[in-house]
């Protein structure tokens, strides 16, 4: 997913470990297509894929601050639910907005706007946001800045029910009947659908944001931000304004999270302040841990396995199983989340890098000098 | 005859943390392409010095100035007003203080004692890192590689400048995976993408044996004419300080106790009491 951005970067000279990442993330792409195609659309499978790449997006933004600036900021529910709820007000159309807003006479917005437009608004007012809090809060360090976080995204989510700002958001009610994936779809005019696209379309936003992630960290801005996260002390000595790039590191990466908050809100097609828990940052979190802080090929794989895991392959053990005329003990409803949390302890105990550590998906094709490589960690050690 | 430009120039500098007084009333100054070193026991106060010109403390009390241009300056304020315990009160009125970043950007650039280097970055990123500061594309237009001339130019002059230094075969290893002695060297490349008037180093021999020190004097010496550079360190290793500097300034318990030439500072009794241990308090 973040090769697009690899691609644009070896306009000198084309590594082959490049093209082969390069190829491989077209692959999935083409897959993604063509199994949409032939699939049913009910399928398991599409559900963890679609709110796999919403999450893929929104931990990659929270690796680029954790992981590549060094700032353990736990917010990104908050930017998540300004992003959603921006979403949400200026897209359900006109006509239902009445439906939507019914305790709060049709709501105070009444115009619509078109998907991608209201995307990136959404962006843009988390990043507002951001900014705001921002000032402040980026004095701190490390766990105060933690607390601090998420403290702010504890106050948005009370602050967006609030019953005065009803005509806005909805109070604590749901807001609604706002295009969501399945509006991708291409559909003939007996309302057949054509050509099944709800999948495909999430997977090309992730695939843009994070391609302009993967870009950013690449670029001289990206370098200062990881010299930050090395030493904040002599990254000042280089000249590195650190109030500056910190804020901007912090705005980007909310930014990306109020895309992906809206993206969830088109996944879950409805969106409600009060799910945006600081247990959804924690999720995050975990995903940035389990794929490498520091890799985002790391970031957008384990959100597939974890959200494949927690919604997926783990279900069976929520239900009553056979084999033959044995009823296996244990399993009844919650286990699933008994045997994911003992998953969770054995890749953070035994997996301590995680599953890339800091590599990218083209390090794991340039053969000789990471097994060299490899081999000093392992005497390092 | 020319008038010497006065890159440096400290005036009556007290800095005071709580009732312990690091620096008393040091007054020194570095004119345009001198080596000067600033030598001391432990825990004399040179280090903190550092940091007073580099801006990382703004001084308790006096000024530090940049070729004539006052960048931090500083009276006692608020609880260190009855704390204070140094000399030359009221002569500094106005607050005046700088950011480590901004006064980088006023052609200072420091090495560590404790080597400071972008551990998870490669030598070639931890040069290029320097140059951000001069950057002249926005955030948006590097993000889109818009700068791609720019980018291949400061690329080509890290490489050279490493190349220089002899860090060239390493450019692309991680930082920390260079021995201790190219650490240190890498440490003073950095510094120099800065593109630095006055280089302060901080021990740049500590750790290193006769051998390489020596390599160090011919070194330090070869950049400055190279950069055009001023120069301005503190060392321990005496043979070094000697043989490179034109003039000593020496701190002992945060007081200047001696300034000249290193056959004056040689043959300073009060010196030699401080390294020795006299019985000169």
């Amino acid at each position: 997913m973040t090769m697009n951005a690899k691609r644009n970067m070896q306009v000198k000279k084309v590594n082959p470990s490049n093209l082969i990442a390069a190829a491989i993330i077209a692959a999935v792409y083409v897959v993604v297509f063509v199994l949409e195609q032939i699939m049913p659309p009910t399928s398991m499978l599409f559900t963890v894929l679609k709110k796999g790449a919403v999450y893929a997006l929104v931990a990659v933004s929270m690796n680029l601050l954790n992981g590549f600036t060094g700032l353990f900021s736990l917010g990104q529910a908050g930017f998540m639910l300004i992003g959603a709820y921006t979403y949400g007000i200026l897209t359900i159309p006109v006509a239902q907005r009445a439906a939507v807003y019914q305790y709060y006479d049709g709501g105070l917005v009444q115009f619509a706007m078109p998907v991608i437009p209201a995307m990136i608004l959404a962006g843009l007012v988390a990043a507002v946001f951001a900014l705001l809090i921002g000032m402040p809060v980026l004095r701190l360090k490390s766990d105060y800045l933690a607390i601090a976080t998420l403290g702010f995204a504890e106050i948005i989510r009370s602050i967006f029910q609030w019953d005065k700002l009803g005509k806005l958001t909805n109070g604590s009610n749901m807001l609604r009947l706002f295009p969501s994936f399945n509006d991708f779809n291409i559909k003939n005019a007996n309302g057949e659908v054509v050509v099944y696209l709800s999948t495909l379309v999430p997977f090309i936003i992730t695939g843009v944001c994070v391609a302009l992630v993967v870009m950013l960290l690449h670029s001289s801005y990206g370098r200062a931000f990881m010299a930050i996260r090395d030493d904040e002390i002599s990254a000042e000595a280089m000249g590195i304004n650190l109030a500056k790039h910190k804020q901007q590191a912090f705005c980007i990466s909310s930014f990306f999270a109020g895309v992906g908050g809206a993206m969830l809100a088109m996944y879950s097609n409805s969106v409600q302040a009060k799910s945006f828990t600081s247990a959804m940052t924690y999720e995050i979190l975990l995903i940035v841990v389990i794929g490498g802080i520091g890799s985002v090929t790391g970031s957008c794989l384990s959100s597939f396995l974890f959200v494949a895991c927690s919604e997926w392959w783990l279900r069976f053990l929520d239900q009553k199983q056979m084999i033959g005329s044995w009823e296996v003990p244990l399993l009844r409803n919650g286990f699933r989340l008994v045997v994911f949390s003992v998953i969770i302890m054995v890749v953070v105990l035994f997996f301590r890098q995680g599953i890339m550590g800091t590599k990218e998906l083209p390090d794991l094709f340039r053969k000789k000098k990471k097994a060299s490589e490899a081999g000093k960690e392992g005497a390092a050690k | 005859m020319k008038k010497v430009e006065r890159v440096l120039e400290l005036e009556n500098v007290t800095m005071q943390f709580g009732g312990v007084v690091a620096v008393d009333s040091f007054s020194m100054h570095v004119d345009a392409g001198e080596i000067v070193a600033l030598i001391g026991p432990n825990g004399a106060g040179k280090t903190t010095a550092f940091n007073v010109i580099t801006g990382v403390y703004q001084p308790t009390n006096g000024n530090v100035k940049m070729r004539g241009k006052i960048i931090a300056q500083g009276h006692p304020t608020g609880k260190m007003k009855k704390l204070y315990a140094g000399t030359h009160i009221g002569e500094y009125g106005k607050l005046i203080s700088n950011t480590p970043d901004k006064i980088t950007e006023m052609g200072v650039a420091r090495t560590f004692q404790n080597i400071r280097l972008f551990k998870n970055m490669t030598v070639l990123e931890n040069v290029l890192v320097a140059h951000h500061m001069r950057l002249k594309t926005g955030l948006l237009g590097s993000i889109l590689h818009l700068n791609m001339h720019e980018e291949r130019r400061i690329r080509q002059e890290s490489l050279d400048l490493l190349e220089m230094l002899g860090l060239g075969n390493v450019a692309n290893e991680k930082a920390s995976s260079l021995p201790y002695g190219k650490q240190r060297y890498l440490e003073i490349a950095r510094a120099l993408a800065t593109g630095p008037r006055l280089l302060l180093l901080d021990e740049p021999a500590a750790g290193m044996n006769p051998q390489e020190t020596d390599e160090l004097s011919d070194f330090i010496r070869d950049i400055k004419e190279k950069f055009n550079l001023t120069v301005f360190l503190i060392e321990h290793h005496m043979n070094l300080v000697m043989d490179i500097s034109d003039r000593i300034y020496v701190l002992d318990f945060g007081k200047m106790i001696a300034e000249g030439t290193p056959q004056e500072i040689q043959d300073n009794p009060a010196v030699i009491a401080a390294y020795l241990g006299g019985d000169d308090e």
